[in-house]
């Protein structure tokens, strides 16, 4: 069976810099993969490159067997695979329920004319259940009338999630969805990308928190200086020896 | 119902108005309605983030084109109106190709050329633009009756009913395409275009909107500038023009709908009634240099914020 998403010799040179060196894995749908290095290894790169926020300069992004690389990033989350950002990034000046409503955009296109007649009503109603759907499964109901930039840091970071879940992607990219939750919080999100996961949504995550992605993942690509290091299941991750190697060779240690 | 009352209140104020005010003081009303819609306008192209320094240039556009369609093809004038709003629509639509590969600076940068580029080909070519003294002579809106009112465009007052109502369909146009899902992604487009992009937002397509339909009802003021003054050339549309309408938007706001409305309407009475009166119209383009800067370092939310501020107090109250 053709894997969801599939990289073949993904490279990204800054100049002098490779960032991203030919990286292959494949993400098989369903699955919640991990993407894991330690700091500046290359990983929210390839996330660059796989949402088509970059041009790879070499190397292949093949989604369903098909060859997405080097498309705009639109284009590839009309394709069904959206990303979130490492820095939150949200519109900070709207409401929350307008940043959910923006995530509705590919499902429900504004339509300028329909819009201008008033016949539009079914169309808007739909997008603002379905952006209270998305809002209310991360819990952020009870603060959609609020600023998106008034939120705190945990609840931005699930704000960003559920701008990219309104879309009802087939493939969502998130990178490291935890940073700046407490322990509860992070638990709670976790249950709910297996939820999401569940509903079948495939993942792919970013996450330097070790015990989210140990508890999480099916199966983990590590990832070092650009290049590929080893890849299996969160046990046989755990125990690489050139996994621990980087590691500790490098800022963070294996949790 | 509160609503419908306000509104009709208006309505009546606006069909009082004229004949409470002088002759000169007329002309300015239906200038000050047509600036109304140029101003309102350009705000909906600041809702992505893009400052143009081509509207008025586009404006003149429309301008033009309805002059020379009714004036050489004998077009029923109404009708060239909507040639004009079509017309700066097309010619922005075309714009839109080298002028949006760029952002920001260079964009208001690229604008301003691009309209330079336009008024020049109008000094240009004498046919069919007229050359540097433009196009004289041009129809005005045909007399017609309604029944309880009979329009004759010989007088400012049928000419300031006539350019309110359109400009009130505009408007109206305007704030049910800014209170869309079109004007939410604008407002996205705006903020945080990467965003926007991942949530499958074609961001180009979205700022090339937002320039054509400003550009468009730029047209039609243009349109119904020509066919009220008769006569028309690219100094109508110069830069000191522009420079008038960034003071209107900017001085009242382009946070809301009704900021650049608001500060169109404040500068204009206080250009008409306080600079006329003193004598001091020719230091026009010095006296809005003055609140263009003053406006920016100590009211930067423009009038507008002065409004929600009040109104918010009275909410509070
Ligand atoms: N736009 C860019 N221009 C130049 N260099 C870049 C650019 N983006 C990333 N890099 C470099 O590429 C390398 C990989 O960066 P990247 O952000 O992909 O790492 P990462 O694995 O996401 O790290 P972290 O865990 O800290 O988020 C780093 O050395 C970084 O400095
Ligand atoms: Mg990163």
């Amino acid at each position: 069976m053709t894997p969801l998403l599939e990289v073949q010799n993904l490279t990204m040179r800054f100049g002098g810099l490779t960032a991203v060196d030919r990286l292959n894995f494949k993400v098989e749908k369903g699955n919640i993969h991990g993407l894991i290095g330690p700091n500046g290894a290359g990983k929210t790169t390839t996330f660059n490159m796989v949402s088509g926020f970059y041009k790879p300069s070499q190397g292949r992004v093949l989604l369903n067997g098909q060859d997405i690389s080097g498309l705009p990033m639109h284009e590839v989350a009309n394709r069904g695979v959206v990303r979130t950002f490492q820095h939150s990034t949200l519109f900070g000046e709207l409401s929350v329920l307008d940043n959910a409503l923006i995530g509705t955009h590919m499902t429900f296109r504004p339509n300028l004319l329909k819009a201008i007649l008033g016949l539009d009503s079914s169309a808007r109603r739909d997008a603002l259940d379905r952006a209270r759907t998305s809002l209310e499964f991360f819990g952020l109901a009870d603060v959609e009338h609020e600023m998106a930039g008034d939120l705190s840091h945990g609840h931005q970071r699930a704000l960003g999630m559920a701008v990219a879940y309104a879309s009802r992607p087939d493939l969502i990219l998130l990178d490291e969805p935890f940073t700046g939750m407490n322990p509860e919080e992070t638990r709670r999100m976790m249950g709910l990308m297996r939820r999401l996961c569940a509903e079948g949504t495939t993942i792919l995550l970013v996450e330097h928190d070790m015990q989210a992605i140990m508890g999480l993942c099916d199966n983990i690509t590590c990832m070092s200086f650009g290049k590929f290091l080893a890849e299996g299941s969160p046990a046989e991750i755990r125990n690489h020896p050139d996994v621990i190697e980087a590691y500790l060779g490098g800022a963070r240690h294996v949790a | 119902m509160r609503n419908f009352v306000i509104w009709v209140a208006l309505a009546i104020a606006l069909i009082v108005l004229p004949n409470l005010v002088s002759f000169s003081q007329q002309e300015v009303l239906v200038f000050l309605t047509i600036n109304i819609l140029v101003v309102a306008s350009y705000r909906l192209l600041t809702l992505t983030g893009e400052w143009s320094l081509g509207h008025v240039v586009i404006m003149g556009v429309g301008a033009y084109a309805s002059a020379l369609v009714t004036k050489e093809l004998g077009l029923w004038v109404p009708l060239g109106i909507i040639v004009g709003g079509l017309a700066s629509a097309l010619i922005a639509l075309a714009l839109s190709v080298p002028l949006f590969r760029m952002k920001g600076f260079y964009f208001l940068i690229g604008s301003f050329a691009a309209g330079e580029i336009i008024r020049l080909l109008w000094k240009r070519f004498r046919d069919p633009f007229g050359g540097a003294k433009g196009i004289k002579g041009i129809d005005p809106m045909p007399d017609f009756s309604i029944g309880i009112y009979q329009f004759d465009f010989f007088e400012p007052v049928s000419y300031f009913y006539f350019s309110a109502v359109v400009v009130a369909l505009c408007l109206w146009i305007l704030w049910r395409i800014e209170k869309s899902p079109v004007g939410l992604t604008f407002h996205a487009v705006h903020w945080q275009d990467k965003l926007a992009q991942a949530s499958g937002v074609n961001l180009r397509r979205y700022r090339t909107m937002a320039f054509v339909i400003a550009s468009g009802f730029a047209g039609i003021a243009g349109a119904l500038l020509a066919h009220y003054i008769g006569t028309i050339n690219p100094n109508s549309f110069d830069v000191e023009v522009m420079v008038f309408v960034l003071t209107w938007a900017i001085v009242g706001g382009t946070g809301t709908f009704y900021g650049p409305i608001l500060g169109c309407v404040v500068l204009t009475i206080l250009n008409e009634i306080v600079l006329r009166e003193l004598g001091l119209e020719q230091t026009r383009p010095l006296i809005y240099g003055l609140i263009l800067i003053l406006s920016i370092l100590f009211m930067p939310n423009g009038l507008e914020s002065i409004v929600q501020k009040v109104t918010r107090r009275k909410d509070a109250k």
